[in-house]
């Protein structure tokens, strides 16, 4: 028994490696065939703006927090109306590691992915994309999503003038 | 005088013919490894360079050319500056007495083609062909690694096994035809091939060759996965390459040796005698790289056992066998 599975475990090989050679390789040949990547692909980070057009981003330095390599970097600055934004935001491209984790961290699905993969390139300080690089015309994956129309504004402007606020009620008056 | 002028031309035409054709032949065979390899691991293996990949040899010969060369810590600088050479130039030397087809009428002068027809070709071949593993051995010894150390090691034990039952397998071949020249051999095998006379002489003589070549399944000074690169583990840049070329020339040289002692050489019908002896070397290339995709690296006692215990004796009954049948044929 031992003597005959040796003898065709010995053979066997060169009949799968013989018809192996006249099937299809499986290699997909990269710059001319692209591969279908999955939906949900992570590559090249985005900053969306919410639905009424306003940049999302409010510069909480979360998604900075949570980069395993401290890849993004941001000053903070609020407007007059008490809403905070990046004065600049800057991700380094040379080191992300598109792990995803600054999307999960983002209250306000500011940064997200996008399966653009594509990123080599001979210069490495090209590859450091500034906030006009990140920026986009679109909401990216959430169409609905308004941080601030969940939370309200900051106390800068006075009470019930943001958009959508009614006045505060007088608690002195006893008309209702 | 003019005659010795023609001769010298003559020879000297012989060599640069064959030198071309055995490195072109050595570059190609690099390109043809990994196209089938790849092939046979549903890959394409490399296919940038050119049309289908047929500059590839090229790019690799500047890569290799342009790279540095570099020189381990203590290392034994001048055994490492020469080990790849040994290895290359022991290679082409078997070459000069192979003959690769019939004697030639040029300029009213006879040309035998094979640039030397020594009588005692077969001896010439075991004794260059055994050099080779200084190469290896140096080469690992000199690298100041314990690396290429092993690989070297290897090499030299594996040597030791595998070089007595190659030269015995040929014992029943010289019988035969009588003669240690390798021309007289080709001779010999006019009407059948020695590997239909003597299959077990051409078994043998094959698994011992494909130990010769370093190649799988007795990569073993190799061993990328275990050694790292084995003996060559501290080569760079053309060093690294003239061992690589090496390898592949040796190839294409005891693919030869295969194909003059049991193949029949240049004989065969309908071709040119010259393109039946590249086909049938061809063939036993083709037959290398197909063992490399499907057999695995044996391990060292295997290495062992197989030399020392079931070659060597094979051998000496077939000696005898074949003693016993051409007595008895008288
Ligand atoms: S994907 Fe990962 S590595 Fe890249 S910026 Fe986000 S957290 Fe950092
Ligand atoms: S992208 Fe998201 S997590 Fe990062 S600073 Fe802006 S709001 Fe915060």
């Amino acid at each position: 028994m031992h003597v005959i599975r040796g003898i065709r475990g010995t053979f066997q090989p060169f009949w799968v490696t013989l018809r192996n050679m006249f099937r299809k390789p499986v290699t997909i040949q990269y710059p001319e065939e692209k591969q279908q990547l999955p939906e949900r692909y992570r590559a090249r980070l985005i900053l969306t703006r919410d639905p009424d057009g306003a940049e999302r981003c409010v510069a909480c330095h979360l998604c900075s927090a949570a980069c395993p390599v401290d890849c993004i970097s941001m000053q903070a600055a609020e407007a007059e109306d008490g809403r905070r934004y990046a004065a600049w935001f800057r991700i380094n491209f040379t080191r992300c590691i598109f792990c995803g984790l600054c999307t999960e961290a983002c209250p306000t699905l500011a940064i997200q992915v996008t399966a653009d993969f594509e990123l080599a390139g001979r210069d490495l300080l090209k590859l450091v994309y500034e906030k006009e690089d990140l920026l986009v015309d679109h909401c990216g994956n959430d169409n609905s999503y308004n941080f601030y129309r969940q939370s309200g504004i900051g106390v800068a402007a006075p009470r019930g003038t943001n958009p959508g606020e009614t006045p505060p009620a007088d608690v002195k008056d006893l008309m209702p | 005088m003019n005659e010795m002028l023609v001769t010298l031309a003559l020879i000297l035409g012989k060599l640069l013919f064959i030198f071309g054709v055995v490195l072109f032949m050595a570059a190609y065979l690099v390109l043809a490894e990994r196209k089938i390899l790849g092939r046979m691991q549903l890959r394409y293996g490399p296919n940038r360079v050119g049309p289908f990949g047929l500059m590839q040899p090229l790019a690799d010969v500047i890569k290799l050319l342009t790279k540095e060369d570099f020189v381990p810590a203590r290392a034994d600088k001048w055994l490492f500056l020469i080990a790849p050479g040994i290895t290359a130039v022991t290679a082409l030397l078997v070459f000069a007495v192979i003959p690769f087809g019939p004697t030639q009428e040029i300029f009213g002068q006879q040309v035998p083609l094979v640039v030397v027809d020594l009588n005692i070709g077969v001896l010439y071949f075991l004794g260059v062909s055994s050099m080779a593993v200084y190469g290896v051995v140096l080469g690992g010894w000199a690298s100041n690694s314990k690396y290429s150390l092993l690989g070297g090691v290897r090499g030299l034990s594996q040597m030791v096994s595998y070089e007595l039952s190659l030269g015995l397998s040929l014992v029943p071949v010289i019988m035969m035809a009588r003669s240690f020249s390798l021309t007289d051999i080709v001779m010999a095998q006019q009407s059948l091939p020695f590997m239909l006379l003597n299959p077990v002489a051409f078994g043998v003589f094959f698994i011992c060759v494909l130990a010769e070549s370093n190649r799988i399944p007795f990569d073993l000074p190799e061993a990328e996965n275990e050694l790292v690169g084995g003996f060559h583990t501290e080569y760079s840049g053309m060093r690294f390459g003239l061992f690589f070329v090496g390898e592949y020339i040796n190839m294409v040289v005891l693919g030869s040796l295969v194909t003059v002692f049991f193949l029949g050489g240049w004989h065969g019908p309908w071709l040119p005698p010259m393109l039946w002896f590249l086909l049938k070397v061809l063939a036993v290339c083709a037959m290398f790289i197909w063992i490399r995709a499907s057999m695995p690296r044996l391990r060292y006692d295997q290495l062992m056992n197989l030399g020392w215990k079931v070659l060597l004796p094979l051998t000496l009954v077939n000696i005898l066998v074949t003693g016993a049948v051409l007595l008895g044929l008288g």
